[in-house]
């Protein structure tokens, strides 16, 4: 097992560097580049030049990677050119970095919370009524955009009726921060206003958010289950006498969870998508609304670091999926 | 030796049923199709450790029958009508919760495919620890070495360890007889075994055959055999009841059947396995195949692979007629029967 996350792990590093490399490529051959956006378009080319020679981008392509990765393993990341000139990216990761955590955690608890039972429901009243309505439902779910979605919700409740907030993390309360999450801050230093207005901002967003995970998570247990109860060993159970408890859960939910846990790591890909849309119709100050200010920008420092920690993100949490996959599953395990 | 088999039989068939099913009927319904009668009026006894064989070829409805006995058929799609008397209580008329409380505890099943039959999951101890934690009550710590003991009784070495086991990791047989571990966890006064050999090689069938054998002398409960393989009944059945498209055709002790089978069905049956006493002979298959069966509602649905139908075979439903402990539905029974081994040769021939 040990053995086993440790080549895990490496594999996490050769992605990264791979990574790295290429996303260094791709931002410069981006046209524009941080100088147009950090000069303006009325700026001479002489200015350009000097900027250019000031910032190293004048080298060759090959020269400018190896002097980065060498920054990067000095740990410079680099400053900001755009979304906050000056500031480390680092930093700027840093501080925006939990804010996309608690948002994404609180959806994937949502969509899991309500997509299992309710696949569990359909598929053992497969062709019922129910069964039909909530795959429409998770249908639609599929189909219809995140940003609209958190369009339609900002505009119903927050907009229009005012019960939530319209944007932001957090109301202005002088709040405590110990671990940059805020509803967790707000618990620990017992500020239990700070963690309410916390978890007020966030529940639009999140369920904007949940959508899709919902959708998908509920679409794959309710086929998982349907497979799992025709097995002879559900039969099996049955002929023991064992209680509907035991049967649904050890003996049904434990099989039918492995694809289900395989597809809510793959989740996460979309989920880091979504908080990107998400972030922005809510102006949640996130990494998704970062990325977006500093793709605008031209901002590569930042954009590296934001894209470089969400696949490194990806890739952890597809790890720890696989491990958990391994400790549901013998099989896996005593290979 | 015959005499005393003779007596024994006699005695036992004077005692009263632990298990009465009469005119058992199954009728699939699928949306838009014909209804389909799997088994169509099914009626057999077995008595307090007697082991009972139900015999036939792939898809006569022997699963279904047993299925339909611990009420394990799908909820829905099926249609199961008669009556299956246990000691006293129509198990079809019980609710679903006191069926529940039964299966396991007073009648246990072991299946065909001891690895699928397994959940793959759950470690091998749970899996037997389970049904005592149900109907014993027992704590999961209490369980377990019972579990170890019953593993230990079933012939499977080092049970301490194998507890902690998931059932990839255990060969076919042993799977096995974990399947029957936990089939008589809790002494069940009847168990169903539906083919527990056939997925299994031949040494390791006369292995379960014995063990199931000296488990039903050992603790007298009464065993209903399923199986396609006369051989197997040969070895273990007191009494046998053959199957032919949802119906019982012939009923005997197994000796007087295996002696001289009046049914021709039973008789293709036999002349179709290979015997030990007789290499070179050539086998004779019995020609067709189900999908010729006629409906048995005008006709006898083995009539058109019958080696000797004649002319009413094929327009008069033939009735299961008792005679001198043997029933029979037949318009033209065989007469000069099969020369089978004799009694004594089928008894040495479990390990077939
Ligand atoms: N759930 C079901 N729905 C519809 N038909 C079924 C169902 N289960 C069984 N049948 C049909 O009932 C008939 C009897 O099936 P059954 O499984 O009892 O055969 P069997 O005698 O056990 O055969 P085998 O030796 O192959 O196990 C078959 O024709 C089968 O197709
Ligand atoms: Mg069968």
């Amino acid at each position: 097992m040990l053995r086993y996350i440790v080549r895990r792990l490496a594999q996490l590093v050769g992605v990264t560097v791979v990574l790295s490399m290429l996303l260094f490529f791709w931002l410069r051959s981006l046209p524009g580049g941080p100088v147009n956006a950090m000069l303006g378009e009325r700026a001479t080319p002489d200015q350009k030049a000097r900027l250019e020679a000031v910032l190293g981008l004048d080298q060759p392509l090959h020269i400018q990677y190896v002097a980065y990765v060498g920054r990067i393993l000095r740990g410079e990341f680099g400053n900001s050119s755009a979304v906050l000139p000056g500031a480390d990216a680092m930093d700027i990761f840093l501080a925006r970095f939990p804010a996309t955590i608690e948002l994404s955690l609180v959806a994937v608890t949502i969509a899991i919370i309500a997509a299992i039972p309710l696949g569990y429901i359909a598929a053992r009243r497969h062709g019922s009524i129910l069964d039909n309505a909530t795959i429409v439902g998770s249908l639609v779910g599929i189909a219809v955009p995140v940003f609209f979605t958190a369009f339609l919700l900002k505009y119903w409740f927050a907009v229009k009726y005012g019960w939530l907030p319209v944007s932001g993390r957090q109301a202005n309360l002088g709040c405590t921060r110990i671990t940059k999450f805020f509803i967790l801050d707000g618990l620990m230093t017992r500020e239990f206003d700070c963690a309410a207005s916390a978890l007020k901002h966030l529940i639009l967003p999140s369920i904007a958010l949940a959508t899709i995970p919902f959708a998908v998570i509920f679409r794959i247990t309710r086929a998982s289950v349907l497979d799992v109860v025709s097995e002879d060993y559900v039969r099996t159970a049955e002929a023991k006498g064992l209680t509907n408890r035991v049967i649904r859960s050890r003996h049904i939910l434990r099989n039918a969870m492995l694809p289900v846990l395989t597809i809510i790591g793959l989740q996460v890909g979309s989920l880091l998508a979504g908080a990107i849309l998400t972030e922005t119709v809510f102006n949640y100050p996130g990494i998704g609304e970062a990325l977006v200010s500093s793709f605008r920008g031209r901002d590569y420092a930042v954009l590296q670091i934001l894209i470089l920690m969400a696949a490194v993100v990806f890739v952890l949490v597809n790890l720890i999926v696989d491990v958990l996959y391994a400790v549901v599953d013998p099989r896996v395990r005593t290979r | 030796m015959t005499t005393t088999t003779t007596e024994r039989r006699a005695a036992v068939r004077e005692t009263a049923p632990l298990l009465s099913v009469r005119d058992l009927t199954v009728t699939f319904q699928r949306h838009g199709e014909e209804p389909f009668r799997a088994v169509d009026g099914v009626s057999f006894d077995v008595r307090p450790g007697e082991t009972v064989g139900l015999v036939g070829e792939s898809g006569c409805g022997k699963s279904v029958t047993s299925l339909a006995i611990m009420r394990l058929l799908p909820k829905r799609g099926n249609k199961v009508t008669g009556t299956v008397n246990f000691e006293g209580t129509d198990l079809l008329s019980l609710s679903d919760a006191k069926m529940r409380d039964r299966r396991g505890r007073d009648i246990a099943m072991v299946f065909q495919d001891p690895l699928s039959s397994l959940n793959p999951v759950v470690p091998l101890g749970v899996q037997v620890a389970e049904v005592l934690e149900r109907h014993r009550g027992m704590s999961r710590k209490a369980a377990m070495p019972v579990a170890a003991e019953l593993l230990k009784r079933v012939g499977i070495p080092d049970p301490v360890r194998r507890l902690r086991d998931y059932p990839h990791q255990l060969s076919g047989g042993m799977r096995q007889r974990a399947l029957i571990a936990i089939a008589v966890a809790c002494a069940p006064r009847l168990l169903i075994a539906d083919e527990p050999t056939t997925a299994l090689d031949v040494t390791i069938q006369a292995q379960i055959l014995a063990l199931l054998k000296e488990l039903v002398e050992d603790t007298g409960t009464a065993l209903i055999m399923i199986t396609h393989d006369l051989g197997v009944v040969a070895g273990l059945c007191d009494e046998v009841n053959v199957l032919y498209g949802g119906r019982i055709v012939e009923r005997g002790d197994r000796h007087p059947l295996f002696r001289d089978p009046r049914h021709p069905y039973t008789n293709g049956l036999l002349a179709s396995i290979p015997r030990l006493d007789a290499a070179g002979e050539r086998l004779t298959p019995i020609p067709g195949s189900v999908a010729d069966n006629l409906p048995w509602d005008h006709a006898c649905a083995f009539a058109p692979r019958c080696s000797q139908p004649i002319e009413i075979c094929t327009q008069v439903t033939p009735q299961l007629e008792v005679a001198d402990g043997r029933a029979l539905r037949c318009h033209n029974p065989v007469t000069s029967g099969w020369s089978g081994p004799s009694a004594g040769q089928t008894e040495g021939d479990v390990a077939r």
